[in-house]
């Protein structure tokens, strides 16, 4: 019985009176691309968060490689968050520093390794994603929101991490660069052998980078299964939300 | 509105207040163990100290001299009701060390390093770049905060000392061109009655408001929310707290140093 690479049972975490994640149970095996779908609110970032340690969940236990990460001190935990790689939402890049800077961050900083051979690393790891050694020079904000996002991917995958959060990876893209940087997710995930945890409210991009999905709805995972089978759930909340219809079980809290 | 709803609202204020004082405490506890735990980032230390000292210059140069200035022609005009005209150099030397440099300064500071301390975490906050530097194995506190709180404590009183001859020599400007007083009787009447106290007591009090500064702005910074307009809120609220803290601290600083 292998262990899994993450496993969360029973999490739950409140802002307030409000029950964001209500008792989330979810494993990724080694080397597993999940996705999760869900709509806008729903609580999906909040779990990645959980597990990142960004935040504390109020109760329940979040496992890495059989660790139970929630109670551990900061030291023991900074060995965990070594294992991680992220790709932000909005890229999330910092602007004081250059692209081949933001690339090699976490090699300067967390690794402690030279400028040089950091350098060299970065460059190696923009051309995987499709940039060349010329943007390198670049702040962050002479970029297009594409070119941003493969940044923010060639920084998430600069340390060789375990495993990769994709936050929201296709959100503000046109369809074409979105579907570039579903590409390029899969393409790195398979090549560095990298356990993938996704969230998003893109179907099109959930189908093609998920090897199972799951669905979050009011704090709990309603559905969880291959991604050949997300279309053919027979969970109407589940068919309601990947063909995208106003009309069904789901009602949007519209305030006027 | 009955008795009931009244006691609601000044308990709930109330409530929100220990909330934020506590966690204000253990921001500031933190932030100082990794002020004097390594590693230390000289890079940005030293990046730090030249915005907040060497930028500083003009803005704390031009409001003391005017300061120095502006004091030497009061008092005289004050002191020549009772016939003593001759203590405006000790008077100007006086006020300028022990109060007007350090606390000029220290909003001056308060107006441009905290605010754009406040706006610049509070900008990488909510575009999730203080997260991101969690996922690259960096400390936020070490990165970001240490380095401005070490800065802040340390160029002030340097930013404070130059302040303070400058102020002088405003005082000197208007006392010797102006109210004709002889040059040297008047740096011979500035030096005479000064003492290390009293410059020494306004660099302390200028090393506390630098690290006042910073930490406030670091601190509205780094728990600021909702986009642009929180960074926005995050900015004021940076700039008010650290000049209500820095007169705050002035009194209590001159009381312990001065009060008998």
């Amino acid at each position: 019985m292998t262990v899994p690479k993450i496993k969360l049972q029973a999490v739950y975490k409140a802002f307030g009176s409000k029950q964001v994640l209500d008792g989330i149970d979810l494993e990724v095996g080694r080397g597993e691309s999940v996705v999760v779908i869900g709509g806008s609110g729903t609580g999906k970032s909040v779990m990645l968060k959980c597990i990142l340690g960004l935040l504390q969940p109020d109760k329940g236990s979040i496992q890495v490689d059989g660790e139970e990460v929630t109670r551990m001190r900061s030291r023991e935990r900074e060995a965990v968050v070594r294992k991680f790689g992220m790709l932000f939402q909005g890229a999330a890049l910092f602007d004081s520093l250059t692209v081949w800077e933001n690339v090699a961050f976490g090699l300067i900083q967390g690794r402690r390794m030279e400028r040089e051979k950091a350098r060299a690393i970065a460059l190696e790891k923009m051309a995987q994603v499709g940039l060349t050694a010329d943007v390198a020079g670049l702040s962050p904000a002479e970029l297009s929101g594409g070119m941003q996002k493969r940044v923010g991917l060639a920084r998430a995958i600069a340390t060789d991490p375990e495993i990769i959060f994709f936050d929201e990876p296709t959100t503000g893209l046109d369809p074409i660069m979105a579907d570039v940087i579903n590409e390029l997710i899969v393409k790195t995930v398979k090549e560095t052998g990298a356990t993938a945890l996704s969230i998003t409210h893109d179907m099109a991009s959930a189908r093609k980078i998920a090897d199972r999905i799951a669905m979050l709805y009011k704090g709990k995972l309603i559905w969880v299964g291959p991604a050949s089978e997300v279309y053919a759930s027979g969970n109407p909340h589940v068919d309601q939300f990947v063909n995208g219809r106003a009309e069904g079980p789901i009602r949007m809290e519209v305030r006027l | 509105m009955n008795v009931l709803d009244f006691v609601t609202l000044v308990g709930g204020i109330f409530i929100t207040f220990l909330r934020h004082t506590g966690r204000m405490s253990l921001f500031t506890l933190r932030a100082v163990s990794h002020c004097v735990r390594p590693p230390f980032f000289p890079r940005l230390i030293g990046r730090q100290m030249v915005e907040i000292g060497y930028y500083s210059l003009p803005v704390v140069g031009l409001t003391t001299i005017f300061s120095g200035m502006v004091l030497a022609l009061q008092s005289h005009t004050g002191f020549a009701r009772f016939a003593a005209e001759g203590a405006v150099a000790t008077v100007v030397v006086i006020s300028i060390t022990r109060e007007l440099g350090p606390v000029l300064a220290g909003l001056m500071v308060a107006g441009r390093i905290g605010a754009a301390m406040a706006a610049e975490i509070g900008t990488m906050r909510v575009t999730e770049q203080i997260d991101a530097l969690t996922t690259l194995s960096t400390n936020p506190y070490k990165y970001l905060l240490a380095p401005r709180l070490i800065a802040g404590f340390l160029m002030l009183p340097l930013l404070v000392l130059v302040g303070d001859i400058i102020g002088v020599f405003g005082g000197y400007l208007i006392g010797t061109y102006k109210l004709g007083f002889n040059p040297s009787n008047y740096i011979n009447r500035t030096w005479e009655y000064l003492e290390t106290l009293d410059v020494v007591s306004g660099l302390v009090k200028a090393a506390v408001f630098g690290f006042i500064v910073a930490l406030m702005g670091c601190y509205h910074g780094f728990y600021s929310k909702g986009g642009a307009q929180g960074v926005g809120t995050a900015t004021t609220n940076a700039v008010v707290s650290a000049s209500i803290l820095i007169l705050t601290f002035n009194y209590a600083i001159t009381e312990l140093f001065f009060a008998k």
